[in-house]
């Protein structure tokens, strides 16, 4: 540890509401390949408005919450500075680029997806996006294999009947997450 | 009108319910999303959806911008900032309250045991994703493949994922899926 753990931003100043705007609409701009190593090197390294330890208790915090973690990230982060509002400026600074992107590519595709080469590059570009989800999974499931206790289990279970009973996921969560959170909390004592 | 102003209606409120059941981020709701978009209410085929999906992991941003392609589809503009506003609002009004609360309970016991509980379903849920888009993205031996080999690749390197895509972007062009 370099520093020692200061209350928040006790000596850098708050960024103003047209800086959480901005400084999120940058972090988008740089965002091929995820935006939350952008997000880090910003907040902690260039501007300091947090320190290391605060990032990574608000992204926590971000993963804990339902929801896209960097939209969460935005809102909590805006808040912190600058209130309700600020989290509002931080949310519209981080949305405003991917939307316009996506809309954009969504105009495309409804004109051209009918394209016969632009089929053909969708044709195989889709089995590796779904080949992407398959490693991500298996990248976060592979440790709760490795330990003892009812992870797998509520894995496999929730995998099962929302991918082939397709079941909604209302209903799933809902019993679901007091089962899990049950079993874990039993596991602790 | 009033029909667009239903649809518009239904998307806004099943996209904040998905907004506030994403445990484990936007792949999480994907089944859900296939399941309401192209089994309960026909706006767009297999294909349609697994395009979408493919195109939302090529661009730049994060991947919640799905359902910006999906509401553009369904319902226009409107319905693209309708379905942004309400994947990413509700979560975000959540995130806010909480935030400034989170401190006073971080280190609660009951605090952790929902955390661990939390965790598995989340992989869970992502991992129903990987099942309905592999479903419905591999009709051919070609793209099982193309699947098994993007999988195994990001698992086990470090390679940048747009590569993978790419490789398998030129291949369909080739007309081999």
């Amino acid at each position: 540890m370099s520093e020692i753990a200061a209350p928040p931003s006790s000596n850098t100043p708050i960024p103003s509401h047209a800086d959480l705007f901005f400084a999120f609409f940058k972090i988008t701009l740089s965002g091929f390949g995820g935006t939350l190593p952008w997000t880090q090197r910003m907040f902690v390294e260039q501007k300091r408005w947090m320190t290391a330890e605060e990032f990574n208790e608000v992204y926590a915090l971000c993963q804990f919450l339902p929801g896209p973690n960097i939209v969460n990230l935005t809102s909590v982060f805006g808040s912190r500075m600058r209130g309700p509002t600020g989290a509002m400026a931080a949310w519209a600074g981080f949305l405003v680029v991917p939307f316009c992107v996506m809309l954009t590519a969504g105009i495309l595709y409804e004109r051209y997806g009918d394209v016969d080469a632009v089929r053909r590059v969708l044709g195989g570009i889709a089995p590796a996006a779904a080949g992407l989800v398959v490693a991500t999974v298996a990248k976060m499931a592979a440790p709760m294999f490795r330990s003892i206790g009812p992870a797998p289990f509520v894995l496999l279970a929730t995998a099962f009947a929302i991918g082939f009973m397709r079941w909604p996921l209302l209903w799933v969560l809902v019993v679901m997450a007091p089962t899990s959170v049950g079993l874990a909390w039993w596991m602790r004592r | 009108m009033k029909a667009d102003g239903d649809i518009l209606i239904t998307l806004a409120v099943q996209f904040a319910i998905m907004s506030l059941l994403a445990f484990g981020g936007a792949n999480a709701v994907v089944p859900e999303i296939h399941r309401q978009a192209v089994e309960l209410r026909s706006w767009m085929n297999d294909r349609e959806f697994t395009d979408m999906f493919a195109i939302s992991q090529a661009a730049p941003g994060p991947n919640v911008m799905l359902v910006t392609l999906i509401g553009y589809h369904v319902a226009g503009l409107a319905g693209a900032m309708v379905t942004t506003l309400a994947m990413c609002g509700p979560t975000a009004v959540l995130a806010h309250f909480l935030g400034r609360t989170w401190d006073r309970f971080k280190d609660a016991p009951w605090r952790m045991a929902v955390q661990a509980g939390l965790v598995p379903i989340s992989v869970g849920l992502v991992g129903a994703s990987a099942i309905v888009l592999t479903r419905a993205a591999d009709h051919s031996w070609v793209a099982v493949v193309i699947t098994g080999v993007t999988a195994a690749t990001a698992y086990w390197t470090r390679l940048n994922p747009l590569w993978l895509i790419g490789i398998a972007g030129l291949v369909g062009l080739a007309g081999l899926v």
